[in-house]
């Protein structure tokens, strides 16, 4: 398999981690919303308002700097990085 | 003060301009103790920053395509972030968004989700292969990706679609808000705010618009923050509201299950003055079924990622590495204000509502409530309003009306913080409500100007022309929304929405099929944005009449359907037409990995 193949063989399986954990935080959770909202969340707020309002959001910033440094990683490991820029 | 190349030295600027801006605050709390009158802090607030956006725009002024197009591709990555979130928080953000969470909960903050998850498909499905790409606009990429001048025509008709629906509500808030600030009528306060926002992207294109939709990120946050903190320190609610507010927020549900939800009869409710709700539902309990809340957030998420005036800030990035730093800096900027919005509907919805606090009205007798001086002042701007539907004498929790925006406008008021608080919202919803305007516009007129005119009608324009032609249609585009803004057709929240669905329907499944499906072809992404855009409308039209609708999506989700059939008949026409040429496949190769040329080069 070559080179460009094997990295974006990589990426495309980064890309379904990534994707899996936004589905969780942005969809899968609020199927039980009724269900979490008895459950303390942190903060003391009620498990689906803190989601809500700080916890999926937090979660969403999180993991796109997750992402952009795993995807770093990735192209660096291949020889794919751009030259001379920040 | 300044020496050096302008990108090196913009924390230096930028910080400059945050303590010119603190202090410029401090010196009008002075002279509101001195005696400065309310109008009078009003207008130096909204005239003072829009004078410096408008100077700004000016030193920006450029006459190279790529400056103006792409503002040069050197723009750091925080200050992309800081220019994204303003781009992205509209006058709907700064203005309703707590409001909407104040009257409807749990079913509104579906926005929230919505509005900030769809950044993590923007970071990791499209943002870095775009910037990649190297071009100046999103139609540019679908033209160059499928060929042909139909498939780049058709990604012009939905970004215009879309963006237009979207600016009419920016115009339509800038002059709200420069109405009330300024004392002038709004028909000619709509005119206004349009100069206003024209002055910040006519000489310098995207180039202006960045550096000036950084430093109203930075007015806009501030307006939103201070607030928020100073009335949850007033109210002994706790000083850092976010980790803080829980036994408020418990302290509402008990007071609604005391009060309870009492129905209006409908007579009842035809006095009240139109646009003005009451609280109806549960402040923090789960009100709307799981489909409701994910449908509306689904749909939000994709029209994020379809939204030309996002993606192109990303294409302003010195690099691909970049760009996705910038989408994650982006969401952080955006974060800090989303995460204050639901604080501050919990303290403006206590503070009216507990009879325990001196600023609490319910429980109170109708005519004292009658004869506060902020109730006076708001009832005359028609945002708020009580009646004694019972006839008892007593303010009772289904009798107190008020507007979605006044929970972001008047709470500072109620709380009892300094008109200079007041003046400071105002230049913080002017900010939000011209960045973005800005950024649409812009949009709009960038790909007229160069996927239509110059890549279709006329290719060998000359740079100069090509420029005059962007700013001319600028200017002209900006008075169509501006006149169609001042005939107050629709609500700003759902125009915002509707544009999201629209951007959704056409051009989600091209723009991601385009980069993650080599075999995606021309004929299909032709079928997918027609197919898509047309049931799209279609949906929303039979929902408007009547319609039943199917599946539960409404006129808020119609995207959900719209892009469904964008899918299908984009997967389909795909594979019952040939493949892509190996050039095609080559080009898709080359845009999927960081290094090497752009595929369009710098100047095109």
């Amino acid at each position: 398999m070559s080179k460009q193949a094997q990295h974006w063989e990589k990426t495309r399986g980064l890309l379904f981690m990534t994707l899996a954990i936004w589905f969780v935080f942005s969809i899968g959770i609020f199927l039980f919303g009724a269900e979490m909202e008895s459950i303390g969340g942190p903060f003391g707020y009620p498990l689906t308002y803190w989601f809500t309002c700080q916890g999926s959001l937090g979660i969403f910033v999180i993991l796109i700097f997750w992402f952009a440094n795993r995807q770093e990683k990735i192209d660096e490991e291949f020889g794919f990085t751009e030259k001379g820029d920040d | 003060m300044i020496k050096g190349n302008f990108i090196d030295n913009l924390p230096r600027v930028y910080g400059i301009y945050t303590g010119g801006f603190l202090a410029f605050i401090i010196i009008m709390a002075i002279g509101e103790q001195m005696g400065m009158s309310s109008k009078a802090i009003g207008i130096c607030f909204v005239a003072f920053t829009v004078a410096i956006y408008a100077i700004i725009g000016y030193l920006s002024r450029t006459a190279q395509a790529d400056a103006y197009y792409v503002a040069g591709r050197q723009v750091p990555t925080v200050f992309n972030g800081m220019a994204t979130a303003a781009d992205w928080m509209s006058g709907a953000s700064f203005v309703a968004m707590a409001g909407g969470i104040y009257f409807k909960g749990y079913g509104y903050m579906a926005l929230l989700v919505g509005w900030t998850g769809g950044y993590v498909l923007v970071a990791s499905l499209l943002a870095p292969y775009l910037r990649k790409f190297g071009c100046y606009t999103v139609p540019d990429f679908i033209g160059t990706r499928y060929g042909g001048n139909l498939s780049r025509l058709l990604a012009v008709i939905v970004l215009t679609v879309a963006s237009f629906t979207y600016v009419t509500a920016q115009i339509n808030a800038t002059g709200t808000i420069a109405s009330v600030a300024l004392d002038i009528p709004f028909q000619y306060a709509v005119y206004v705010g349009l100069v206003s926002i024209l002055l910040c992207s006519m000489l310098g294109g995207m180039r202006g618009v960045t550096w000036t939709q950084v430093a109203q990120y930075i007015v806009l946050i501030i307006a939103y923050l201070l607030p928020v903190f100073w009335i949850s320190n007033k109210m002994g609610a706790g000083f850092f509201p976010h980790f803080m507010l829980a036994d408020e927020v418990a302290r509402i549900g008990e007071l609604e299950s005391q009060y309870g939800f009492v129905k209006n009869s409908a007579a009842d409710l035809a006095t009240v003055p139109k646009g003005l709700a009451g609280i109806t539902k549960a402040h923090s309990a789960v009100n709307a079924t799981p489909w409701a809340f994910i449908s509306l957030a689904l749909a939000m998420m994709m029209g994020t990622a379809s939204l030309p005036h996002v993606m192109m800030r990303y294409f302003t990035t010195p690099s691909v590495k970049a760009a996705r730093k910038s989408v994650g800096w982006s969401l952080f900027f955006i974060f800090l204000l989303y995460s204050s919005a639901p604080m501050l509907a919990t303290l403006s919805k206590l503070s009216l509502i507990d009879p325990n606090l001196a600023t609490g009205i319910i429980g109170k007798s109708i005519s004292e409530v009658q004869s506060i001086d902020w109730y006076q002042n708001w009832n005359q701007a028609n945002l708020m309003f009580v009646s004694d539907f019972n006839g008892n004498g007593t303010l009772e929790l289904n009798e107190f009306f008020m507007g979605g925006k006044a929970v972001v406008l008047a709470t500072p008021e109620i709380a009892g913080l300094p008109y200079v608080i007041s003046g400071l919202v105002a230049a913080g919803g002017m900010a939000a409500a011209m960045s973005t305007a800005d950024g649409l516009i812009l949009a709009i007129a960038n790909a007229l100007s160069h996927d239509l005119y110059y890549k279709i009608i006329d290719p060998k324009a000359e740079t100069a022309k090509r420029l005059v032609v962007a700013r001319v249609l600028l200017v002209v585009i900006g008075f169509a929304g501006a006149t169609i803004a001042a005939m107050e057709i629709q609500g700003i929240l759902g125009s915002v929405i509707w544009a999201f669905d629209f951007a959704m329907s056409g051009l989600f499944f091209p723009l991601v099929l385009g980069v993650w499906w080599k075999r995606a072809n021309k004929e299909g992404a032709i079928a997918g944005m027609a197919l898509g855009l047309i049931s799209g409308t279609a949906y929303l039209i039979w929902v408007r009449n009547g319609g039943s609708g199917f599946l539960g999506i409404t006129q808020l989700t119609f995207g959900i359907f719209g892009s469904a059939v964008s899918l299908v008949s984009m997967v389909v026409v795909s594979l019952m037409t040939s493949a892509p040429d190996a050039a095609t496949q080559k080009m898709v190769d080359e845009v999927r990995v960081p290094s090497g040329k752009s595929i369009l080069g710098k100047q095109h």
